[in-house]
């Protein structure tokens, strides 16, 4: 039977990619068995697991979301060449021009610091001048301080090794750098429901939080000089550490999104900026959209770092502080979605919530380090 | 009459029964709330924040200096330094676990019925009722219509059902995405399951031993051997954490467990050695790595088992794991030269000891004693002022108590070596009278070669007053060589005081001087008198240091800037000594290093159920959220060639919306699509 009348049936994913896609994969599957065929010796199996695994994983996302295809293969390529000018030599840092002004890893960090800042100008401009194009200038500002920020920890892993072999390590290890992790995902998962939504008005909001970080990672640079690159402690020397604290920080990173957009849904809900911002049921359903994948990461982060526990300090579970306010965090989203999804309640009731769970999750992300101790102290202020 | 009481007697029964069965019926739709599981959830998350703004499990003394006697006893009493272990934290656990699962048993059923059920005898007027809904009106037949529908449903993964219906019409009941309330019935089952499985790790089983008063915990500081049986866990124990300290080349067959404010003492299956304990460092300073070689002497076995364990890399043998989770000393022996530092030689005397052991060093008159308790190889400072800089390794240092006569102990940390500090070389040693204080530091100026005894020597000097003659008439003489050569009335006067002066800082340092300006000189002339007083005893210093030189036959030293330092450094050193608590200086001069590993050993068998519950949880999780559950009824009549369009989900968001319009678009180009 002919069935010219079903051309506008759904496709499954497989028979929807094009060439370019195909083309993202293998470029990723080849960087994956180069940096197998040259450090397989210093790789354990789970490494080896997790660098193929990074290989499927950025391919389903490059698939499902396909400006991560461009922004990887240029992330890439920046990284390739800030690698290609130190030529092994830390003091390259300092002689070469274009690492010391733009893709060392120092400088490309403050950069992604900097256009984040004059992207929330641009929002903001965009937002209240009603101009689509500041707001297309606040976008196009948010996707080169991801790649800005990524270079600049693509290229602190690189240097990282350049002080010692023994020294090196992914940089998500320490206070200051998971705050550029952070910044980066809030961004990307902020990035995501831009282009869903087409909508723009939000940019403005969520930059907030991101620069609220900016300011931090500016105030522990200067202040405390923690950009300096410090060995790792034997607990934090596990490939746990590179599927725990990104799995956590999807989780953070989230929240804090839906949290932003909480505020935006209580004030258009009170009719303030109203006319400027999406309708209501757009702002909830970003909201929830937000809450349950970090939920869902909040999770798995949580689990990895209970097997990881069991491994570095003799069990799943200490009732140590940052597992607690881990698990404190996890039943006030818990509960949230409860809320949402059994009693069906929607509203301002749930947007306060998630403004105050962003409270709940910035004690557990910054306040055990600074004011309780445990066993998670690495990233004490 | 009997059978009519019988009868009676029945109905009351059955009164009681019923409303017995209406208050369980009650409690049991209280239990299986939303509300409840919710605000279980609330509770459980306020009642953990407690324990992680107290410290738990700290030693009881902490707390009772932290609030007293009386909060100390209430605090203990409500469970507060183990809040997780508690009763009432318990109790949460336990209704989150009876929430859940009769959340589980209520729903489940209905889920079950609703993930099989295509709802195919659903009737027009109810599908006309629905917020989402369509009618087309179709030019094909009933056949042809049927036939595309089926097409379509199957195309957009609908799984259907066809009913005939009276007026030789069809219904298509179609759903999908049913596996989204497995979700639901996941993520349950794994709270409950985690539950359990954390329940077995916990120490329960010793919980109700205690409360039958079977098991006690010891309290005394005896050795492991003395510990009586009740307050020993047998090595078939299901599920424990307990921790033991092994120097290298000791072994042991038993680990505690701190309880409270006691322990119990964990037998195990076998014993454990310590071969040796290593720690690798960066070239930074900070440590590397944490390795101990051990091995494990098992009575089933014939040769012995080696493994070295390390952070991460932990052994496990017989279901028992085996973790690097300290270190420490392991008894180093340390050799000292001890100081008089208040007396006026500068004699020392050897003495050997090992860490853990007490010596008695009275030397006659006043009975003094040492304990050691600690011996560090590495010490990561930093020492630069402003606390920039980079932080390394300062040398060896010991840590031990002195004990008086009255049993007052202080507690001291000598560094071997002198530490770079403001530039200048010092031997520190911290001094502190309670636990909970910090060191106050005694700086002891290095000499030229970087050693301790230019110091002792000047210090044993200032101290002797059988030279205070020689050294007044050196000070005068410096001091009036521009007057005249008499010796008058003034001079006299003035070696008098200068003697007094030495006599007074030979009792108390400067503080001794300025209790002498206080009681002699008026009160606006005291800063000025000071200033004399100082320089004085400045001039004496220099020329003890002076004769120190002739006694030994060297060659008088250049007054310089580094000498100035030295000697206003020692006075200082000197002054401070008064205050150091302790006539003695322990000189560390030598060690033979002993390290001890801490290992910590787990038995949880509830590890498997909280994984696999992990498991279930991030399944059902996704399933919950990723799956949309979604049923659409297409209703297709003859009559008019008419199909009803009806559409519902488990969740009404805009994500529906906006597949309800896609497929009424899509719907109605199918359907009412005239050519082809």
């Amino acid at each position: 039977m002919k069935i010219t009348y079903m051309e506008d049936m759904p496709e499954p994913l497989f028979k929807r990619l094009g060439w370019l896609d195909w083309g993202y994969s293998l470029l990723l599957l080849l960087g994956g068995i180069f940096a197998f065929s040259q450090y397989a010796e210093f790789m354990d199996a789970y490494e080896v697991g997790i660098l193929f695994g990074a290989v499927v994983v950025f391919s389903m996302l490059g698939w499902l979301w396909k400006p991560m295809r461009l922004l990887l293969l240029v992330v890439a390529g920046i990284s390739l060449l800030a690698i290609q000018l130190y030529d092994g030599s830390q003091a390259s840092t300092e002689q070469v021009f274009l690492l010391k002004y733009l893709i060392s890893s120092q400088s490309a960090i403050m950069w992604m610091n900097v256009l984040f800042v004059l992207a929330m100008l641009a929002y903001w401009l965009g937002f209240f001048a009603r101009s689509a194009f500041a707001e297309k200038v606040g976008s196009s500002l948010v996707w080169s301080a991801v790649v800005m920020g990524f270079v600049g920890l693509m290229v602190r892993w690189y240097e990282s090794y350049l002080i010692a072999p023994d020294v090196g390590h992914i940089p998500i290890s320490n206070l200051y750098e998971v705050f550029i992790l952070f910044c980066l995902i809030t961004a990307l998962a902020y990035l995501y429901y831009e282009g869903q939504y087409a909508m723009r008005q939000l940019g403005g909001f969520v930059l907030i939080v991101i620069n609220a970080a900016v300011g931090f990672i500016l105030w522990y640079t200067f202040d405390r000089q923690a950009y300096e690159i410090q060995p790792l402690v034997p607990a934090l020397q596990s490939y746990w550490m590179k599927i725990h604290v990104p799995a956590n920080f999807i989780g953070y990173g989230t929240f804090a999104l839906a949290a932003m957009v909480a505020a935006a849904y209580l004030l258009a809900n009170k009719g303030i900026l109203a006319s400027r911002l999406p309708s209501l049921t757009v702002l909830d359903d970003v909201m929830y959209k937000a809450i349950s994948v970090g939920f869902a990461f909040f999770t798995i982060a949580t689990i990895l770092g209970a097997m990881w526990a069991a491994e570095a300090w003799g069990g799943y579970w200490s009732w140590d502080p940052k597992e607690t306010w881990a698990l404190i965090v996890w039943l006030n989203y818990a509960a949230w979605l409860h809320l949402r999804l059994v009693k069906g309640l929607r509203g301002p009731v749930l947007a306060w919530w998630a403004l105050v769970g962003l409270l709940v999750t910035t004690f557990a992300f910054l306040g055990v380090n600074m004011f309780l101790s445990g066993l998670h102290s690495y990233g004490e202020l | 009459m009997a059978s009519v009481i019988a009868t009676l007697q029945i109905c009351e029964w059955s009164l009681v029964l019923k409303s017995e069965s209406s208050t369980r019926r009650r409690l049991y739709e209280l239990l299986s709330s939303m509300r409840f599981a919710v605000s279980v959830l609330v509770v459980l998350g306020i009642a953990s924040v407690i324990g992680t703004v107290l410290k738990q499990n700290e030693p009881y003394t902490n707390y009772i200096v932290q609030f007293g006697q009386f909060w100390f006893e209430f605090f203990e009493f409500i469970g507060l330094y183990d809040v997780y272990h508690s009763g009432w934290f318990l109790i949460i656990l336990v209704f989150l676990v009876l929430s859940t699962s009769l959340c589980i048993y209520r729903n489940t059923p209905l889920m079950l019925r609703e993930l099989r059920a295509f709802r195919e005898n659903a009737k027009e007027v109810s599908l006309r009722s629905f917020s989402h809904k369509y009618e087309y009106h179709t030019p094909y037949s009933v056949e042809e219509t049927g036939s595309r529908l089926a097409q379509f449903l199957t195309a957009h993964g609908f799984r259907f059902k066809t009913v005939d219906q009276a007026d030789g019409g069809s219904l298509f009941a179609a759903k999908a995405g049913s596996y989204q309330r497995l979700g639901y019935i996941l993520t349950h089952a794994a709270i409950v399951v985690i539950c359990i499985g954390g329940l077995m790790d916990g120490n329960l089983i010793f919980k109700a031993q205690e409360l039958l008063g079977y098991k006690k915990i010891e309290t005394r500081d005896i050795p492991e051997r003395s510990v009586p049986p009740e307050s020993r866990m047998s090595p078939a124990n299901l599920s424990f954490r307990a921790n033991m300290t092994l120097p290298e080349g000791a072994g042991a067959n038993a680990a505690f467990m701190r309880i409270r404010d006691g322990y119990l003492v964990q037998d195990l299956p076998f014993s454990i050695a310590l071969k040796a304990f290593r720690i690798e460092h960066y070239e930074t300073g900070q440590p590397k790595s944490f390795e101990s070689d051990i091995m494990i002497i098992d009575p089933e076995r014939e040769d012995p088992v080696t493994a070295t364990i390390k952070v991460n890399h932990p052994l496990i043998y017989k279901g028992i794991a085996i973790y690097q989770s300290d270190f420490g000393d392991g008894g180093s022996r340390l050799d000292f030269k001890v100081w008089n530092i208040l007396g006026s030689h500068a004699d020392t005397m050897p003495f050997t000891g090992s860490v853990f052991n007490k010596y008695d060093v009275s030397g006659g008159n006043t009975p003094l004693s040492v304990e050691l308790s600690d011996f560090r190889l590495f010490n990561i400072l930093n020492l630069s002022t402003d606390g920039k800089g980079k932080p390394r390794n300062v040398g060896p240092n010991v840590t031990f108590k002195v004990r008086d006569a009255e049993g007052q102990a202080r507690e001291y940390v000598n560094y071997m070596h002198p530490l770079q500090l403001d530039g200048r070389q010092y031997f520190l040693s911290g001094m502190r009278s309670m636990q909970q204080d910090s060191y106050r530091y005694l700086r002891i100026p290095a000499d030229e070669n970087g050693e301790i005894e230019g110091y002792m020597q000047l210090r044993a000097a200032m101290f002797d007053r059988s030279l205070y003659p020689e050294l007044v008439q050196r000070v005068s003489h410096l001091a009036l060589s521009s007057h005249q050569e008499v010796k008058d009335e003034t001079q006299q006067k003035f070696e008098a005081s200068v003697m007094q002066l030495l006599q007074a800082f030979s009792q108390g340092g400067f503080g001794k001087v300025a209790e002498m300006i206080d009681a002699a000189v008026p009160q606006e002339q005291r800063a000025g008198a000071a200033q004399a007083y100082l320089k004085v005893v400045t001039t004496a210093a220099f020329q003890a240091y002076a004769m120190n030189r002739e006694r030994a036959g060297l060659p008088p030293a250049e007054n310089n800037e580094a000498l100035q330092l030295f000697i206003e450094d020692s006075l200082h050193a000197m002054s401070d000594s008064f205050y150091y608590g302790a006539p003695l200086y322990l000189q560390l001069t030598g060690f033979d290093h002993r390290q001890s590993s801490g290992l910590q050993l787990t038995r949880s068998p509830g590890k498997v159920l909280v994984y696999s519950g992990s498991v279930l949880l991030v399944l059902g999780i996704f399933a919950m959220i990723y799956i949309r559950e979604r049923r659409i009824w297409l209703l297709v009549k003859p009559e008019n060639s008419r199909v009803l369009f009806a559409m519902s989900s488990s969740r009404k968001n805009r994500d529906f919306d906006i597949e309800f319009e896609r497929m009424r678009g899509k719907l109605a180009r199918l359907l009412e699509n005239q050519q082809e």
